[in-house]
């Protein structure tokens, strides 16, 4: 065959890999009953592709040539070590046994078979860190390297999270299922924890040098995509508004030289209209279901700002009134802080002061950074002048985040 | 598959309960015993006494040294142990969150360890030693 007959091959192969592997290793997961042995397969089915694809052309269902492949070559590798060790020859006996054709499995099935990949790796009984790293390796085919650089740790961390996470999948026995519709709404939940985990690490990382990390929340918001495809709930809907409405204004977030702006003093022409548009529409879309749930609230909130031309034209008085809601649907001491932070836009800075006063006093926030700096930012306007410096200190002490720091130091010069 | 659950209470707020209230949670936890017991999830259990009843045996110092107590010096102690036979976690998980124990306190749900490796090579050791 022609090099260049090869490269095309190859490309050819290429192609199918980024569009069709998560596809195709979510069921051989369930054909095969476990992570590994399907991601061997899964590499095994793409090596024999490339060869036999060279030979006998690309087939007509790529997929299905891909996931047929796949097991068998895995029941093959069974057998094969089943020569030594008998234990293993029941099991790959089984596995030939098993379920019917499956290249019979239609785009429903394989839809299934995503949720049932998403459902699995998010888990309640795997640790958030855990899930965020299964995820991000088996849902979105990170590598290990990415997802350690992303989380600023290092691959073999990274790596004995997923083995371990992977353990316990099989050996506390969690099911490869799509949850029954009495469990869906709180498994729903820990799947959209775990999607926007994600996306704030890149939004705002918790610590090192740079204020945000694009590429993790390009995956969430790909990741809440992909949910919104398999189950169009109105939370989903909800949180996929919520990524792209914020993401809207990540270039605007950070100065030239990598400082915090705040939203305030945002350069709304920075603003990127299209995610707004369409986080708008998903809003929209995810209201009319009457049901309002967390992430739709903070969608709403979050549409608010994007609508107002400047800062001055914020309607503080919707915002109040959502974070009123929030406060109900998700009572937290942060949704109480955000609405005390608001009420300050409406009614001035000592309203919001006397709240966030008393928030602080409960213990609540204590060693929340932004509860500080909200009290500082509002002491300052009341012209309190060493009341701000010493809640600006406090703050300084609460996070690791350079530019949050570089900007709280600022703060400080200013006030002399 | 076996899941041993551990259940978890707060002895002070269970004995200061109002008796009637205790009383039905007591029912509602034997009921719903039953209930496993009928379809075959309810492998074994044990009510445990008070913690207050507990005696702890440590090796220390060459020997057993023996306390008075829990081995656990936490606010809510051991309270029933249940065993139980289920499909998978999601299926335990679903067993237990029904039970009216879990609004009691915490169930820790563990899978049981299956030893028949283990016990098979330790007999085939233990009878070598026999055999000598």
């Amino acid at each position: 065959m022609t090099q260049n007959a090869v490269e095309q091959v190859r490309e050819s192969v290429d192609a199918i890999y980024r569009a069709e592997s998560r596809r195709v290793l979510a069921t051989l997961i369930r054909l095969l009953g476990d992570f590994d042995l399907a991601e061997e397969a899964l590499h095994d089915a793409f090596t024999a592709a490339l060869d036999q694809w060279a030979k006998e052309g690309v087939p007509k269902n790529p997929r299905a040539w891909l996931v047929s492949t796949g097991r068998f070559k895995a029941i093959d590798a069974m057998r094969r070590r089943a020569r030594f060790d008998a234990s293993r020859e029941t099991l790959a006996g089984h596995l030939d046994s098993t379920i019917g054709d499956p290249t019979e499995v239609d785009d429903q099935g394989v839809e299934d078979d995503r949720l049932r990949l998403i459902f699995t790796c998010c888990h309640p009984a795997l640790s958030p860190e855990a899930c965020v790293a299964l995820t991000l390796r088996e849902v979105c085919g990170l590598t290990t390297e990415e997802i350690a650089r992303a989380f600023l740790t290092v691959p073999p961390t990274l790596a004995q999270r997923i083995v371990r996470a992977k353990a316990k999948i099989r050996d506390a026995r969690i099911p490869y299922q799509v949850p029954s519709s009495a469990e869906l709404p709180d498994r729903l939940d820990t799947v959209l924890q775990v999607i926007y985990l994600v996306f704030n690490e890149g939004y705002s990382a918790s610590s090192g040098a740079s204020l945000t990390r694009s590429d993790l929340s390009s995956e969430a918001i790909r990741l809440g995509r992909l949910l919104l495809e398999l189950l169009p709930e109105p939370e989903a809907i909800g949180l996929l508004a919520l990524m792209l409405l914020q993401e809207s204004r990540r270039t605007a977030r950070t100065s030239p030289t990598g400082d915090v702006v705040l939203l305030e003093d945002q350069d709304r022409l920075l603003w990127n209209r299209d995610q707004i548009a369409e986080g708008k529409a998903l809003l929209e879309r995810a209201l009319s279901s009457r049901r309002f749930g967390p992430y739709t609230l903070q969608a709403a909130i979050a549409a608010v700002h994007a609508e107002a031309p400047n800062a001055a034209a914020t309607d503080w008085a919707q915002i109040v009134g959502l974070y009123g809601l929030l406060a109900r649907v998700q009572p937290s001491p942060v949704v109480e802080l955000n609405h005390a932070v608001a009420v300050a836009m409406r009614d001035g800075p000592g309203a919001g002061l006397v709240l966030i006063d008393a928030i602080i006093a409960r213990g609540d926030l204590d060693v929340y950074h932004l509860a500080h700096s909200a009290r500082a930012d509002l002491c300052r306007r009341l012209g309190k002048q060493a009341e701000a410096r010493a809640a600006y200190e406090r703050a300084l002490t609460l996070t690791q985040q350079e530019a949050e720091r570089r900007f709280y130091e600022r703060r400080l010069r200013e006030l002399g | 598959m076996k899941y041993v659950c551990l259940g978890y209470i707060e002895e002070k707020k269970w004995e200061t309960m109002p008796e009637n209230e205790r009383n039905a949670m007591i029912d509602e936890c034997f009921a719903y015993d039953d209930v496993l017991r009928k379809h075959g999830y309810f492998v074994d259990g044990e009510a445990l006494q008070s913690a207050r009843n507990a005696t702890t045996l440590r090796w220390k110092n060459g020997k057993v040294s023996i306390t008075d107590g829990p081995y656990a010096e936490t606010k809510e102690q051991l309270g029933g142990i249940l065993v139980l036979e289920a499909r998978d976690l999601n299926h335990a998980i679903q067993l237990m969150s029904k039970h009216p124990g879990v609004k009691a306190g915490p169930f820790e749900i563990r899978p049981a360890e299956d030893l028949t490796g283990m016990i098979r090579e330790s007999e085939q050791r233990r009878s070598t030693i026999k055999g000598e």
